[in-house]
């Protein structure tokens, strides 16, 4: 299955692929409207440490906690994509105390959130990949 | 063919059905389920009188579960059990067998025998969807509410009701609320939010003796109430399997395949008392994650499966009126305790340079970083806890492990 995954070495730290993702999770077609002067809630986000930069985002684990932790039943795998119900979801954060990379956290609405990869949003491929200047995030199988 | 048997139709037995459907897509699997519902998600009781939720999105598992899994659903309730014959008897004299056994009874309330509760009119438990449904039925927009016990179950109990009620008021003989996941410190600041919030406490105080509606306190102090929740605790429900033989401290004792000390008798859940690795001791872990990976893991032995679970902890995300807290691990007297109070509070209990434990309240994104260093006892030198404090991040790893974590199939 392919994953993102991102090229430490190749990464400026630039943040675009947090912007990117959260415009297409956002249901608008206008990248301004979307994210100027709003709270942006990205499901990738970029660490720093001494000098060195990356991006995280939702690895896509093959026996990932998040899903056995949910006190909802609201997160699940579909063809190797984990994946949450906003529907079932009750905000209480579980998924977020379990998850060894920090890749998932509240949204907006206070539901989870994470990175779906894209599956179902307008773009249908991994926006933070398509949008990395340096091609430091990569969508592969590996 | 495998005859599979489960005790209970909770979270724990959720995973075991597919822990042995993992396996085992032939073995017949039979469920019995005291409580007359398909497997719904507990904690979401206090959402569901929140608002938050409602009874069809509370299934934990979808509507088909049992019929995709192939399971048998008996609604019931096992009163005996032979583990010689392999056989357990339910109350209303049914009879079945099973090659391979595992008892998901989980807990029920604590109540204790004060003196004048059969006085009390409107007085309620909260721990099952039946209970939660019956409290409902009790609201009233001028209710005055009294709740025993100030921990998870209690107060989100009252963050449940709080806007359905007149009034609420906790009692706990406890000095601070949720004595059993925070320390005075951070306890204090949930505290003083809650009262925000409209919540009444009376610490380090309870009823001790009932009149109608009137509770009348430790401390001399009386409360009218128009309704009563008991919220004092939980007991693990092991009378089955002692009565199986199975040996049975604070809860039914398992081994790190969730094996009970008798031959094809499993058990997982709050019913059973495994091993916290974050304290090196045996512990009741009555928290739902835990339920389902120890139901899960107790399947896949079930059906022939080699599988131990050696790094369950405890931990719980809980929040309150929008204010979020996280914990994890426990708090050895003799930790060094590192803290951060730049944006809301963050503790970190570190003894020997392995994280130990943690408290975060405020922001608790990437908190599951700090619970990882818990669970995987990895060791942190001094400076990076001084980083770590402030915020968790995969810099604390060696680049190489970091590396790996980020770079390949996890």
């Amino acid at each position: 299955m392919k994953r993102v995954y991102v090229n430490e070495e190749w990464c400026l730290g630039c943040h675009l692929c947090e912007y990117n993702c959260a415009f297409a999770n956002s249901g608008l077609d206008d990248m301004v409207r979307a994210l100027k002067d709003k709270p942006v809630f990205p499901r990738i986000h970029i660490e720093e440490d001494a000098g060195i930069t990356y991006a995280v985002s939702c690895r896509h684990c093959t026996d990932p906690l998040c899903v056995k932790s949910c006190i909802a039943g609201a997160i699940s795998i579909e063809d190797g994509v984990i994946r949450i119900d906003k529907n079932k979801c009750v905000g209480c954060l579980t998924c977020v105390l379990v998850c060894p990379y920090g890749a998932v956290a509240a949204g907006p609405t206070g539901a989870a959130q994470k990175c779906e990869l894209c599956m179902r949003n307008s773009c249908g491929a991994p926006a933070c990949v398509t949008g990395c200047p340096n091609n430091a995030i990569v969508y592969e199988e590996r | 063919m495998s005859e599979y048997l489960i005790i209970g139709n909770g979270t724990a037995a959720a995973g075991c059905i597919e822990g042995i459907r993992s396996r085992d897509s032939e073995g017949s699997i039979t469920v019995i389920s005291a409580e007359a519902h398909h497997v719904y998600s507990r904690p979401l009781i206090s959402y569901y009188l929140e608002g938050k939720t409602d009874l069809s999105r509370m299934l934990y598992r979808p509507e088909d579960f049992y019929e995709k899994n192939n399971v048998r659903l008996i609604f019931g309730k096992a009163v005996k059990c032979d583990s010689k014959k392999h056989t357990v008897t339910l109350a209303d004299k049914q009879k079945l067998s099973f090659d391979r056994l595992c008892i998901c009874t989980g807990s029920s309330p604590f109540v204790p025998s004060f003196e004048g509760l059969e006085t009390v009119k409107d007085r309620f438990t909260f721990m099952t969807l039946d209970d939660s449904l019956a409290l409902e039925k009790a609201l009233t927009p001028e209710s005055r509410v009294l709740i025993v016990g100030a921990g998870l179950i209690g107060l989100k109990c009252a963050e449940g009701i709080s806007h359905r009620v007149g009034s609420i008021t906790v009692c706990d003989l406890a000095d601070r609320v949720l004595s059993s996941i925070l320390d005075s410190d951070c306890a204090a600041v949930m505290q003083e939010h809650l009262e925000k919030h409209g919540i009444s406490f009376m610490l380090g105080d309870t009823a001790v003796r009932f009149d109608g509606n009137t509770a009348y306190m430790k401390s001399g102090a009386e409360v009218s109430f128009d309704i009563l929740v008991l919220a004092v605790g939980v007991r693990a429900e092991t009378g089955l399997a002692s009565q199986a033989g199975c040996e049975v401290n604070r809860g039914i004792v398992i081994d790190d395949k969730m094996q009970t000390t008798v031959p094809d008798i499993f058990s997982a859940g709050d019913c059973s008392e495994g091993f916290d690795s974050s304290a090196g001791a045996r512990r009741v872990l009555a928290i739902l994650p835990n339920a389902y990976m120890q139901g899960r893991n107790a399947g896949i032995n079930m059906s022939g499966g080699d599988s131990s679970l050696t790094d369950l902890i405890p931990m719980n995300s809980i929040g309150f009126f929008g204010l979020h807290c996280a914990t994890a691990g426990s708090y050895p007297e003799d930790a060094e305790v590192y803290e951060d109070r730049t944006e809301g509070i963050r503790r970190l209990y570190v003894r020997d340079g392995i994280l130990s434990g943690f408290i975060v309240i405020g922001n608790v994104n990437r908190a599951g970083i700090y619970t990882s260093l818990v669970r995987e006892k990895a060791p942190i030198d001094e400076e990076n806890i001084d980083k770590l404090k402030k915020f968790p991040s995969l810099a604390v790893f060696l680049p190489a492990t970091r590396r790996k974590k980020l770079g390949g199939v996890v």
